[in-house]
């Protein structure tokens, strides 16, 4: 147990919180700030590499004897799809949230690479970067839970996947610290996600290369007599320009004669700022209000104490498979969003005298698309609950994967092909979905849930 | 909480259907597809060890009998339930993935128990409960379209004593029944009345009046007979209509189709089953040919087996959860005709598909008749069809989805 309480300090938000926000009416409440005075922010739409600039300084307050760890809440007996109350409260607030704020700002964020600054700062105070970090480490929950996380995400992406792959990105960092970090590295850093100005972060995995394998990377890290050097670069890291704080994976290389060990992947925690670090835009089809760009290491110098946890190779798979059910849930987000867009547009749309819905043709792929997208839904709850009971998820991740990766990526077609020529153009958001959706079965890491 | 593993409770039933299915089910299988309409005789032997069983209460339940209301338990249900609906798909996993054909000519479990379970009266469950049912639906010029049939119930009242129904008409691929006990026949009261004066009718299967007139020979699921029936002035005791007798315009047609939605996930857990011993067998094959399946690797890090392989059990995963979902919902009262359906199209569709691309993936192995992956493929295209097929089920889930009507929605 950690010797001393974050809570202590006051800072915690979080999902007491936001309890308490979403029954004094949180949506009422932001919904009284104008929307017109959004201030864009973000990588600058100019393709030059830049250097990194350092963020603010992370200096442990508190010293823990040792890391904070998941309690695992063990297997349950009964089969149900019943979320608990708090799970319920905080899906339909974060939801509200997401359909009043996020999706009337999706198009002009997709347009601007950026997420307005103003729409980060709501999604902090709901608490979204504390969700995965215990109360004892100054977080918002007794016990992590990765379907919380699941249903949030998914709740957010209903509004829209790149603002909420925004919202998200520092959330990632701070439940990876919470799960892997050593007692060192969470009393440096998590004091910052659970405080009132929350930094942009990112969890970086993904290389521009075909055929990317998360576990080969070309990324390197090889061992000095004082730390590590990082050489290599990586792809659509969400916020590159803002971040403050990275989480990194690489190859790391031990030259160590006397702990001998072979190369393995495994994750670096890296400030921005130093030498040997750029950053330059890298927008994509999609999830474009994420701000992606790209971080190029050479020769980048790394304390020893940057090796997140352990370095082991389960640290990294785990991060994969967390990550996966991340993209997973904001698939699932999305093609809601797409399916609750068709369904009352080939119901009015008419056409040789009748509604479109009318015709089997159309009605069909609007019953599959509902059936395709429960699939992913049950599909993705269940490798989730499986990691909140501590049994082995990795093939239930790689299931729920596939399905969102594939089945998702259908149903962002079928959105844009019922609504025709008109899907086709910005007028609808079914084309900016479809971009989106194609980001399910590319990314890797950027969440971890 | 949300949890969506196979509940513990249910572990050992499941367990002993998965033994039945390995013992009885497989090794009886290749010789009940090649002797079609021969009565295999090891199910007798069965239905002993099935009936000993519902005594000790572990299959309880493993047939279709189980679903829909818990007859007797009235007390006030507070929280989550996992209960007979469930009970009853886990069963059927497991036996299917034995033998379909084998499950479906199960003394004593056919589908019309759970249409008997679904709108029976307390005097009629004496009567007709833990028998042998079979249903009749289906005529030559009324499939999918079963507010068409013809068969006709009139009543006769002539001997006070003894008011008893006349039906007539022809039915047809009514699965089971020949061996079956009692026949559930849907009939009309009045052809002019449409939909809600459509009625089921329990019929003894050694009536006079149902005559068989042949035996369907079949693609798959040749261990199951299929029979055609003339009913020829067949009378039955009025005692036996199932549900109120009134034409009631509102609700009459709807009362009989809900029995689908407790049987369609059932349907459903059978396509499951045989998918899952395909993938099973496909996989044991795969590996001796050396086929590493690697659930961390992207899709194409790997061979195209193993993609291929890693695809087809998302689909079964989605397929299987889906009616997962559907029985839970009928365990906890929740009107689930939505997912019902939605379950039964994702299944009867994916396991189709996953037996045939099995049957491809293994060759000539998987094609010729040393394997059973060729039985089970041909075994599962039923399951698209019977029960509503794939089709109805977009129709039904399309409906729900845009408020349409089946007249807006044809």
């Amino acid at each position: 147990m950690a010797e001393q309480n974050f809570t202590e300090r006051g800072m915690a938000v979080g999902l007491r919180a936001l309890n308490r926000l979403a029954s004094n009416g949180l949506i009422d409440r932001f919904g009284l700030r104008d929307p017109a005075q959004r201030v864009l922010h973000g990588a600058s739409k100019a393709t030059v590499r830049t250097a990194t600039r350092a963020g603010r300084t992370f200096a442990a307050t508190q010293k823990l004897s040792k890391p904070a760890r998941q309690p695992r809440a063990g297997r349950s007996n009964l089969f149900d799809l019943t979320p608990d109350e708090e799970q319920q409260l905080l899906r339909e607030s974060v939801r509200d949230f997401a359909l009043a704020k996020l999706r009337p700002a999706a198009q002009a964020a997709d347009e601007a690479c950026a997420t307005p600054d103003e729409l980060l700062g709501q999604a902090n105070e709901l608490g979204l970067t504390m969700v995965g970090v215990l109360e004892e480490l100054g977080g918002a929950v007794a016990e992590r839970s990765a379907v919380t996380t699941v249903l949030m995400a998914e709740a957010l992406a209903q509004g829209d996947m790149g603002i909420a792959l925004a919202c998200l990105a520092p959330a990632a960092v701070s439940t990876a610290l919470s799960l892997w970090g050593d007692a060192d590295q969470q009393a440096t850093y998590l004091p910052e996600f659970v405080g009132d100005n929350v930094p942009a972060a990112a969890l970086v995995i993904v290389e521009p290369r075909p055929l990317f394998n998360p576990f080969e990377l070309q990324t390197k890290a090889r061992r000095t007599g004082d730390g590590f050097v990082l050489d290599g670069v990586k792809s659509l890291v969400p916020r590159a320009g803002d971040a403050e704080l990275f989480i990194v994976a690489a190859e790391l290389i031990d030259n160590d004669p006397a702990h001998p060990a072979p190369s393995r992947p495994a994750l670096f925690i890296v400030e921005p700022g130093g030498t040997g670090l750029a950053v330059e835009p890298e927008p994509a089809m999609g999830i474009r209000a994420a701000a992606t760009g790209r971080l190029v290491f050479e020769g980048t110098k790394l304390p020893s104490t940057a090796l997140l946890g352990d370095g082991s190779r389960e640290t990294i798979a785990e991060c994969v498979q967390l990550g996966r059910l991340g993209w997973c849930a904001l698939a699932i987000g999305t093609g809601q969003a797409v399916l609750d867009y068709v369904i009352p547009y080939v119901n009015e749309r008419k056409a040789f005298g009748e509604a479109i819905s009318s015709r089997q043709a159309v009605a069909f792929t609007v019953a599959n698309i509902a059936i395709e997208l429960d699939g992913m839904r049950l599909a993705t709850y269940r490798a989730a609950s499986r990691v909140d009971q501590g049994a082995p998820f990795a093939r239930e991740v790689s299931l729920a994967r596939r399905l969102c990766s594939e089945r998702g990526m259908a149903i962002g077609s079928d959105g844009v092909q019922l609504l025709g020529g008109h899907g086709y153009t910005k007028e609808h958001p079914v084309e900016r979905w479809y971009r989106d959706l194609r980001a399910a079965g590319v990314m890797e890491g950027a969440l971890v849930v | 909480m949300i949890n969506l593993e196979t509940p513990r409770k249910f572990e050992f039933l499941v367990g002993q259907a998965h033994q039945v299915a390995t013992e009885i089910f497989r090794s009886n299988s290749r010789k009940c597809d090649s002797d079609e309409h021969s009565y295999p005789k090891e199910l007798d032997m069965l239905a002993a060890v099935i009936d000993g069983m519902n005594e000790g209460g572990a299959l309880s339940g493993a047939g279709a009998g189980g679903v829909g209301e818990d007859s007797g338990s009235k007390k006030a249900r507070v929280g989550n339930r996992n209960g007979s609906n469930m009970a009853s798909l886990l069963g059927l996993i497991e036996l299917s993935w034995g033998d379909v054909g084998l499950l479906l000519t199960m003394p004593r479990q056919g589908l019309g128990q759970a249409a008997i379970a679904a709108v029976a009266n307390e005097e009629q469950l004496g009567r007709f409960g833990g028998k042998w049912a079979a249903m009749a639906i289906t005529e030559p010029e009324a499939g999918s379209d079963s507010a068409a049939i013809r068969t006709t119930a009139a009543l006769d009242e002539s001997d006070p004593a003894h008011p008893e129904y006349v039906l007539n008409g022809e039915k047809i691929f009514v699965t089971a029944g020949d061996r079956a006990e009692l026949i559930v026949v849907w009939a009309t009261l009045d052809r002019q009345q449409g939909r809600a004066a459509i009625k089921s009718f329990v019929v003894e299967r050694d009536n006079p009046g149902l005559i068989l007139e042949r035996l369907e020979h079949k693609l798959g699921i040749r261990a199951s007979d299929t029979a055609d029936f003339r009913l020829e002035n067949c009378r039955i005791p009025k005692e036996n209509l199932l549900g109120s007798p009134e034409i009631e315009p509102k609700r009459g047609f709807a009362g009989v189709m809900q029995t689908f939605d407790n049987t369609r996930p059932l349907v459903a857990g059978m396509a499951i089953g045989v998918a899952r011993a395909c993938l099973e067998r496909t996989r044991e094959l795969l590996t001796e040919a050396g086929v590493e399946i690697d659930y961390d690797l992207p899709p194409h890090a790997q061979v195209a087996a193993a993609s291929e392989f890693i695809a087809m059990e998302s689909d079964w995963e989605a397929s299987r959860l889906l009616t997962m979902q559907a029985a839970w919902m009928a365990d906890n009262k929740k009107p689930n005709s939505l997912q019902a359906s939605m379950a039964k199209a994702k299944a009867g569709r994916t396991a189709t598909d996953i037996a045939l691309r099995c049957v491809a993936l293994c060759g000539s192995i998987g094609y010729g008749e040393g394997e059973l992956l060729e039985k089970w493929a041909r075994d599962v295209k039923i399951l698209d069809l019977f029960e509503g097929t794939q089709q109805i089920q977009l129709l039904i889930v399309a409906r729900q989805l845009l408020g349409k009507t089946s007249a807006e929605l044809k």
